[in-house]
């Protein structure tokens, strides 16, 4: 408790210590580093002039602590996006984005805290979502969102049944809900067998994240084994995961055909280095959505090098967005990267493809409730609505960053599909198109779980039938 | 049995590990009778220092003899801003001091080198050598006689050189050292600059195992019981400490963590901690306190 509450202070200790060198935030400003965040924390105004012409986005981010290289990576697409939109096309419809950061450093009571904060707009411009990528955090802000009536945006991950927009009208688990990961890595791995009837008999572990967040998909683990007859075996890393030598010989002992790894921060390097340790074939460990990126495979060195993890959004510059951002944005100096190496990269552009889905439904739904500054309420109306097939990708210039994705008021992911990379030494490799989970198998599991859900907090189930027809 | 037998030295290995981070704990506990709680953040602070520097292209070893003098410099700072003024202050404001120091060092390490994670490649293979049906990583037993060599040289340096000897006589009695003409404050530079060194070691050692990366800082949670286990005043208590919680923590974890869902590592440690503590309070190594009532 006591070094919690010294460290909330630490960004202000920080701050203090640098006044006269550390950079603010603005719009034109790097502020990857912890200083700038530091800076940021007490809310500083976003990129544009105040008035009645904005909509704003408050960002609880973390670019301290160490969960830093993820935050600073996310929110710094996300920025991005928002710049080039700012930038390229004047703004959504000419409202122009605006935003503002609050340093959460991943502790949940300053994530509740930024959110009391920043949830009543900047200089008029109202919030239009909340998007706090952090399991904690979402969890403790369900029920204020939806009290609050702002989306609460917790793209591949947060609680599965969040899905189920009849029970959580305002939280949206987008692109990818924590059992579709496993049902896809379930479906990849019989494709390397040579169909799902060859797993039968096969021996698979989850090595997990010693937190709700690694807990959270054993029920469907449970249940596809059963299915499709392969032995399961569930292996707890404590956090934070920095010695994983008796679970790797568990392992060892063990011998499972496939390890599924839902890890998180350091637990993930530690887990390949540990495997290459005992001898275990870095290509049968499948890594989750928060076990994919460059920081995860890094400082683990030559025992990454084919290692083999999902993703929603695939690493690279290649994508057409990627290239406007690096022209509007990054070349033009407005970057929020302070590295601007890292641009490109599986956070960065998880938060390009997170800022193209938040644009997109303030977007789709000022096409119902006209060019202007949205409320939550509203924009929770356009996240239901959005509805990005392959030709609106294109346009985006996404293709093949993000998947094909529609919502509607009963399914708040819309997706659930992801790409296998692989790691070569250097960079990410994609080597599958987007393999699908079987939604069909697992929304009945959803429908369940959020309807005990609804019955525990005495909710009224919505009638998405009903609405439609509004 | 074999399969018992690679726990058990995997246990050890990790042990010694635990151990390079009390160590540092220990010198400035043995010096002035603190717990320094910002040795993690030293660690962290000394392995970042180190990993920037090479990564622009300075040397290996000149990397290393920068960062030894910025753990030099560094101490001497915490010397002066923190310590000085503190001189007389009660062990608690001392102890608070140095929980706040731990802020300040992992902003700074952040602030000047960055968040990004970095990779750390000592040249050393953790590719497992096979001894019959029992297997050990190189890069453990290296890391063993890595620590095995500091031991050695911190022993000497209390035995055999001046300022050991007087720190060996701070830490019996420090008004006495002080009336004798000791001085004081250059000593806690000393022992700071030398837990700064063993910082640098242990983040080289922790950095090529984890990355570079904020969690190095965390790993000091594991010092706690290897202190009380081994005794805060004692070098060879911490590398005792340092086995006992590695070997039970692991055979715990494989053996116990099964029947109740696994992840027991975790607080297995702390609970053995607290039965030394009833049963042994100054742990194996550690001076009895005995004070005149």
């Amino acid at each position: 408790m006591l070094r919690s509450r010294v460290f909330a202070l630490a960004p202000w200790l920080i701050a203090a210590l640098c006044t006269s060198s550390c950079r603010s935030h603005s719009d034109s400003a790097p502020t990857e580093g912890p200083a700038s965040a530091a800076a940021a924390g007490s809310a500083a105004p976003g990129a544009n002039d105040p008035g009645g012409k904005e909509q704003y986005f408050p960002l609880q981010s973390y670019r301290v602590g160490p969960y830093a290289a993820g935050g600073s990576g996310f929110f710094g697409g996300f920025i991005d996006y928002m710049q080039l939109v700012n930038t390229r096309d004047g703004g959504v419809n000419g409202i122009k984005l605006t935003w503002s950061e609050c340093e959460t450093e991943y502790v949940v009571e300053r994530g509740v805290e930024c959110y009391e904060r920043l949830k009543g707009g900047l200089n008029g411009a109202p919030a239009a979502a909340m998007n706090p990528l952090s399991v904690g955090i979402a969890y403790a802000l369900i029920d204020r969102a939806t009290t609050d009536k702002i989306p609460l945006i917790t793209i591949n991950h947060g609680r599965t049944d969040s899905t189920d927009g009849r029970v959580f009208p305002y939280v949206f688990p987008l692109s990818l809900n924590p059992y579709s990961e496993i049902s896809a890595i379930v479906n990849y791995v019989g494709q390397r067998e040579g169909g799902l009837d060859h797993l039968k008999g096969k021996k698979i572990a989850v090595l997990y994240h010693g937190s709700p967040y690694g807990k959270e998909t054993q029920p469907i683990v449970e249940l596809l084994a059963k299915k499709y007859g392969f032995a399961s075996t569930h292996i707890e890393v404590p956090h934070p995961g920095t010695e994983q030598e008796s679970q790797w010989l568990q392992i060892k002992k063990l011998a499972p055909d496939y390890i599924i790894l839902r890890g998180w921060g350091i637990m993930n390097p530690v887990a390949l280095k540990t495997a290459a340790k005992i001898g275990y074939p870095v290509d049968h460990i499948i890594g989750n959505i928060w076990s994919n990126s460059e920081e995860d495979v890094i400082p683990a060195g030559a025992a990454a090098t084919g290692y083999i993890a999902i993703t929603t959004h695939p690493s690279g510059r290649d994508f057409p967005v990627l290239q406007d951002v690096d022209k509007y944005v990054v070349s033009q100096g407005k970057g929020n990267m302070e590295d601007a190496k890292r641009v490109g990269t599986g956070y960065y552009n998880l938060g390009i493809n997170n800022g193209i889905l938040n644009v997109e439904a303030v977007r789709v739904a000022q096409g119902k409730f006209g060019a202007k500054p949205l409320t939550g309420e509203q924009v929770r109306w356009g996240f239901e609505h959005i509805h990005i097939d392959d030709a609106r990708l294109k346009e985006l210039g996404a293709v093949g960053l993000l998947q094909p994705i529609s919502l509607s008021c009963a399914d708040h992911e819309g997706g659930g599909a992801v790409r296998f990379e692989r790691w070569d030494g250097k960079k990410f490799n994609v080597i599958s198109d987007w393999i699908k989970a079987d939604r069909a198998l697992l929304r009945p599991i959803i429908e369940e779980s959020s309807t005990k859900y609804a019955a525990e907090k005495r909710i009224t189930i919505r009638d998405c039938d009903g609405e439609a027809k509004l | 049995m074999s399969f018992f037998l690679e726990v058990l030295i995997g246990g050890l290995l990790a042990g010694v590990m635990y151990s390079m981070v009390a160590i540092g704990f220990v010198l400035i506990y043995k010096a002035s009778g603190v717990f320094n709680f910002a040795q993690g953040a030293m660690v962290l602070f000394a392995a970042l220092t180190f990993v920037s520097i090479t990564e622009r292209g300075v040397p290996f070893a000149l990397a290393l003899v920068i960062t030894l003098a910025a753990m030099f410099a560094l101490a001497i700072a915490v010397e002066r801003a923190v310590l000085r003024p503190l001189v007389n202050a009660p062990p608690l404001s001392l102890f608070l001091a140095t929980l706040g120091l731990a802020y300040v060092l992992e902003g700074l390490a952040q602030t000047v080198w960055g968040t990004q994670v970095h990779g750390l490649d000592l040249g050393i293979s953790d590719a497992p050598i096979g001894a019959g049906a029992v297997s050990v990583s190189r890069f453990d037993l290296f890391a063993a006689a890595t620590a095995a060599s500091l031991v050695g040289g911190l022993g000497a340096l209390f035995r055999w050189t001046r300022a050991g000897v007087a720190l060996r006589a701070v830490a019996d009695d420090p008004l006495a050292a002080i009336a004798v003409g000791i001085d004081l404050r250059r000593l806690w530079a000393i022992v700071w600059g030398a837990a700064g060194v063993v910082a640098l070691v242990a983040g080289l050692l922790w950095g090529a195992r984890v990355g570079v990366q904020f969690s190095l800082s965390l790993v000091v949670l594991k010092a706690l019981p290897v202190l009380i286990i081994g005794g805060f005043s004692s070098i060879a208590g911490a590398i005792a400490g340092g086995l006992v919680v590695g070997a039970s923590e692991k055979l715990a974890e494989v053996y116990v963590g099964p029947l109740v869902n696994g992840g027991i590592e975790t607080w297995f440690p702390y609970v053995l901690a607290l039965g030394f503590l009833l049963v042994k309070p100054a742990g194996l190594f550690g001076e009895r306190s005995i004070e005149r009532v």
